[in-house]
């Protein structure tokens, strides 16, 4: 299948996880474990893309300097720095260890 | 004058500045899909309808290292399942009907949802849901026209930094979700499963690897009780342009419910 196919695939299934929500009876959603699967589903997802954007390279693992930005960022989000300038960190780290030839 | 324009209520300032800071993110999304391959108008397609930004990172970023489109699908569908809730949430809240309830459905993201449901008043809640979920609507979708525009012309994303960025990103999400030990231990788990599949799976498929190990975590866990949950009561209003706060607060409502 071609990349179009795909990607309009999966406009087309996240639009339905979307939607669905508006859809199901509120009941069906009041048992306590829906509440807790999506919270700690959401913390587990985001943990494996931190990761995964961090190693990821043709030979299945790569460290880079993607490790330094992780590392920066982290130090902005306990310094309290919104999301914006996290993500300023972040970049300008990586660019900044490359710039030196390290990563 | 006063009456002619009348000031602007906190949860409009406050859809307002998280749409603003989404935009940013927009033009790097922008940037590195076309730098992943993708061309001008599947960037574009996918925040135009898609419009979900952790699963669109995770679209690219599972082409970009050379998984299929299969696996694509899988990682960015299994991403946008907490969408699902906030919908359920959304329709408690505000109850959209009509076809107002399908424009609801396309701008119910991490951000909206959360702007809506930390309000404690309806007409709040309401405007929460709307002005965010629009205005992030409009910045994030002219920012992959202007990020996918630029990016044959900026270059190299790498040596912008976006690949660091994206990084920055996913834990800026995750980091108002770690506030207590069992997402912190759930966290470091998932991450050593990536780790330690990345070598031997196709990429993207950690991901889904890492999200099973959350459902089985949460059945096994399951009898302790929703005291270890995320600490999703714990909203904090001085980080309103938090796009991370969403899911903590959103859950919070389903995991307070059963306690």
């Amino acid at each position: 299948m071609s990349l179009w196919a795909w990607i309009l695939l999966a406009c087309a299934a996240v639009y339905l996880t979307k939607l669905l929500g508006y859809m199901v009876p509120a009941a069906w959603l009041k048992h306590p474990m829906v509440g807790r699967i999506s919270g700690l589903l959401t913390v587990a997802l985001l943990a494996a893309l931190v990761t995964m954007n961090t190693f990821s390279g043709d030979d299945g693992l790569s460290f880079d300097a993607r490790i330094a930005a992780l590392l920066a960022a982290a130090a902005a989000l306990m310094l309290r720095a919104p999301f914006l300038v996290v993500v300023i960190v972040g970049a300008a780290t990586a660019a900044g260890v490359r710039a030196l030839g390290v990563g | 004058m006063p009456r002619s324009l009348p000031a602007l209520t906190p949860a409009t300032r406050m859809g307002l500045s998280i749409a603003a800071a989404l935009t940013l993110y927009g033009v790097s999304f922008g940037a590195l899909a076309t730098a992943s391959g993708f061309t001008f108008w599947q960037t574009v397609a996918l925040s135009a309808l898609l419009f979900s930004g952790g699963s669109q990172f995770a679209i690219i970023g599972v082409v970009a290292s050379g998984g299929s489109g299969g696996a694509a699908l899988g990682a960015s569908t299994l991403l946008s399942a907490r969408n699902t809730i906030y919908g359920v949430q959304m329709k408690t809240l505000l109850n959209p009907t009509g076809w107002r309830r399908y424009v609801a459905a396309q701008v119910t993201i991490d951000e909206s949802a959360a702007n809506a449901m930390v309000q404690t008043d309806h007409a709040e809640s309401r405007r929460g849901f709307w002005v965010t979920g629009i205005a992030s609507y409009i910045g994030w979708n002219a920012a992959t026209v202007f990020g996918a525009a630029l990016g044959d012309v900026i270059g190299d994303p790498q040596s912008l930094g976006l690949d660091g960025a994206v990084v920055a990103a996913f834990l800026g999400l995750l980091w108002p979700r770690l506030r207590s030990r069992e997402p912190w231990a759930l966290a470091v788990l998932a991450a050593l499963i990536t780790m330690l599949t990345m070598p031997v799976l196709p990429p993207g498929v950690p991901v889904m690897v890492a999200a099973g190990a959350a459902v089985v975590w949460t059945v096994l866990t399951r009898r302790r009780g929703g005291d270890l949950a995320p600490a999703e009561d714990e909203v904090d209003p001085g980080h309103d342009a938090d796009p991370g706060h969403g899911a903590g607060g959103g859950s919070g409502r389903d995991g307070g419910a059963g306690r």
